[in-house]
């Protein structure tokens, strides 16, 4: 009864954005309408996830279609939990954005696409948390990824556009990779239902079988920004608008962990990558975090961050037990807060000091000594210092790999511990320079810097020269001068902060949660059975009789 | 069941001319690259559907029908490989129009190859130095003194603020900067 609540969340978001777009120039009537349904999208998920918890998994079938003919929607306690960290995010980012004025004409973003576009990249990633079929997600992929384009490039300003084109064709060469692992393991198998893909994939050769992994580890790693695959994310993310690159590092990475996660869980239990997951995972931890200590601009610093960081939530999926889930589970959901909480800080970071280049900030503590405290909590958080959500997940995770005492797990405790140090260094860095350092030191520095050379002043007078012909360009130059920061940005980010303090406080019941949910994904077999009926084995469904691996006629 | 080897013969076709296209730098030729891929991909699911018989539409026996689930699959795909052609085209003729002077080739990241270039970490410097001031917060605020000021290259001051903008992510300190910043001190003033 309960499962016509599943698709209202990504209905509403959806449909909202279709309200949105047919009322252009009406700011304060799309602002309500986005307010109200990522609240109502809020209250769904936070109900989907007691409904869920209480009473086990949810499925709800598409059109009344049975199971492996139709889509089928499935919420178990990993994504309802994804449901709620991510609108919990949307809600927050969307508050910021709200008092930045990004939609207001004022800045470099055209009036009436910014909101409805924002809703339809949620009900993107709603949809793809949802999905209980292969197809359903790479089109809950496709849906947060083009709304991602029209974000990433809002405004048509040259950095955004040249971090765009490398952003939107990554990203398609993975969402084709994608589409054709689809097709080879529909071939494979006939099927393309997750539950039902359990019971099939068991059944084929070993190699089909880590081939068809193979290509969805590297279709989904590329989204995951998991380290030989991860180039893309610091070149493209930085340039976006203060609360886009926020909601992106927050949730969009982790949409391709969570695919990665049911894939490994789901799909190919048996075919074990788990010792490639690990040194993956190290690598991206360590490669990662060197290249966010190298860094002088703080957006781009914290994307290192957020690639060296995926590497832990890779380290827990190649753990491949029900303490390695939960253990990730709960460092997602920490980290989606945490990094989006630093982002937004950084955004107010840059209204205040009109920069974000290390080099040109300085004195912020006494200019903004609420910022300092905004930047400084999550700071500390995702560097793991102990009574944080932080610690606690790196924690788990560590002791999960000590009970395994394999030395791929010893190894990656050791890098992890030092990725968490310098993490906390860079961050410390960062926050030294922009906030301890005095102002004076800070401009000096910054014009020895930046004595531009003739060649590059040449090129930015013709730039300017043709950016002024261009009319349709507003705001050319990235917002770099200094102004008001309005209370609703600081109430964003304060409440985002509070969220995260909210994890640490609450983090009993949830690694709880957490584990219960890390219980379901190491033993599939009660989903499979809730979503195909009560005999998974013997339904044939899909086209099972027209297998080409049959030779039937 | 056999396989339709004129079919697979086009999609191996398509596949490799879609990559190797999709590997040159020029954005155009990115975008054609990709359909090619995009429709190798579709021919891919299309024989994967293993049956080919009837229209899965309009009734009769159920045995000589094909598999209509892959034709939706396809369907799907040439929708969203649609829409992403047509944002593509835009992203390509404002890249285009952005860069007139050059072609449309992707465009490399300053950021990237300032780091690249680099010799030292210059922060690194900045840090030791500013740790040891850094608690008095003597002369923090922003008054208007005149500053003593350690700059060598005072030609950057008169660049508008807008100027200095546009090189914000990628401060200019490499090293061929630097080696060539008394030559540029003439040059622009």
């Amino acid at each position: 009864m309960m499962t016509v609540l599943v698709p209202l969340v990504v209905l509403v978001p959806l449909a909202s954005a279709a309200f949105a777009l047919a009322v252009p120039g009406h700011r304060k009537l799309q602002q309500g309408i986005t307010l109200f349904s990522l609240t109502a999208v809020l209250a769904l998920s936070g109900t989907l996830m007691w409904l869920v918890d209480a009473h086990g998994t949810l499925v709800m079938e598409v059109g009344g279609w049975a199971a492996p003919f139709g889509i089928a929607l499935v919420v178990d306690r990993v994504s309802a939990l994804m449901l709620v960290v991510s609108s919990v995010v949307l809600l927050g980012v969307f508050v910021f954005s709200i008092g930045q004025g990004l939609a207001d004409g004022d800045e470099d973003t055209p009036v009436s696409i910014y909101y409805p576009t924002y809703l339809v990249l949620g009900a993107g990633v709603f949809n793809a948390f949802i999905a209980g079929d292969l197809f359903n997600l790479y089109v809950g992929f496709e849906i947060l990824l083009v709304s991602s384009y029209v974000l990433i490039t809002l405004g048509g300003t040259a950095q955004r556009i040249r971090a765009g084109v490398t952003y939107v064709i990554v990203s398609l060469v993975s969402s084709v990779l994608f589409l054709a692992t689809i097709g080879l393991i529909y071939g494979a198998t006939g099927s393309v239902n997750m539950a039902q893909l359990t019971v099939r994939i068991a059944e084929l050769p070993s190699e089909v079988q880590l081939l068809l992994n193979l290509a969805l580890l590297i279709a989904f790693g590329i989204k995951a920004a998991v380290f030989p695959l991860s180039f893309w994310l610091p070149d493209s993310y930085p340039t976006a608008p203060a609360p886009v690159t926020a909601v992106f590092a927050g949730l969009l990475t982790k949409v391709g962990v969570y695919a990665i996660i049911r894939s490994q869980t789901l799909l190919f239990p048996q075919s074990s990558v788990d010792t490639l997951l690990m040194v993956v995972a190290g690598l991206t931890l360590i490669v990662g975090i060197l290249g966010a200590v190298s860094q002088l601009d703080i957006k781009r610093l914290l994307s290192f961050t957020l690639i060296s960081h995926i590497g832990y939530m890779i380290f827990g999926i190649g753990m491949a037990n029900a303490a390695g889930f939960a253990a990730t589970i709960y460092y997602i959901a920490h980290h989606i807060i945490v990094q989006t909480t630093l982002f937004l800080a950084v955004g107010l970071i840059e209204r205040q000091g009109g920069t974000t280049s290390l080099a040109g900030l300085g004195g912020l503590l006494r200019a903004a000594p609420v910022i300092a405290v905004l930047f400084f909590i999550p700071m500390l958080n995702l560097g793991g210092i102990p009574p944080f959500s932080g610690f606690i997940g790196k924690l788990g995770l560590f002791t999960v790999a000590a009970e395994i005492a394999t030395p791929e797990a010893y190894w990656l405790i050791g890098i992890g511990a030092l990725v968490s140090l310098l993490t906390l260094y860079a961050l410390a860095r960062a926050w030294v320079l922009a906030f301890w350092r005095p102002k004076k030191r800070a401009e000096a520095e910054a014009r020895s810097l930046k004595s531009p050379t003739t060649e590059t002043l040449i090129l930015r007078e013709r730039e300017e020269a043709l950016l002024e012909r261009l009319q349709d360009a507003p705001g050319a130059t990235p917002n770099q001068e200094k102004k008001e920061i309005p209370r609703l940005m600081f109430a964003a980010t304060a409440g985002m902060v509070a969220v995260s303090i909210a994890l640490t406080i609450f983090a009993g019941p949830l690694y709880a949660y957490a584990a219960r949910a890390g219980q379901d994904m190491a033993a599939p077999g009660e989903m499979v059975q809730l979503v195909l009926g009560d005999t998974p084995g013997s339904l044939g469904g899909g086209s099972g009789d027209t297998r080409p691996g049959e030779d039937t006629r | 069941m056999t396989m339709p080897l004129v079919l697979v013969a086009v999609m191996v076709v398509l596949y490799a001319c879609g990559v190797y296209l999709m590997l040159d730098r020029t954005l155009t030729r990115l975008l054609l690259g990709f359909l090619l891929v995009g429709n190798a991909t579709n021919l891919l699911i299309f024989l994967m559907s293993g049956s080919f018989g009837a229209a899965p539409i309009g009734g009769g026996p159920a045995e000589g029908m094909s598999d209509p689930l892959p034709q939706a699959f396809i369907l799907t795909a040439i929708v969203i490989t649609f829409g992403v052609s047509a944002f593509l085209l835009a992203l390509i003729y404002r890249s285009w129009r952005l860069a007139q002077d050059m072609d449309d080739r992707v465009q490399d990241d300053e950021a990237d190859l300032e780091l690249a270039t680099t010799e030292a970490l210059t922060t690194d410097e900045v840090t030791d130095e500013d740790l040891a001031e850094a608690p008095e917060f003597s002369d923090d605020d922003d008054d208007e003194s005149p500053q003593q000021d350690p700059d060598p290259h005072p030609a950057a001051h008169d660049a508008p603020p807008a100027a200095r903008d546009a090189a914000d992510a990628a401060p200019h300190h490499d090293t061929k900067s630097r080696s060539s910043a008394a030559a540029r001190e003439g040059e622009t003033q």
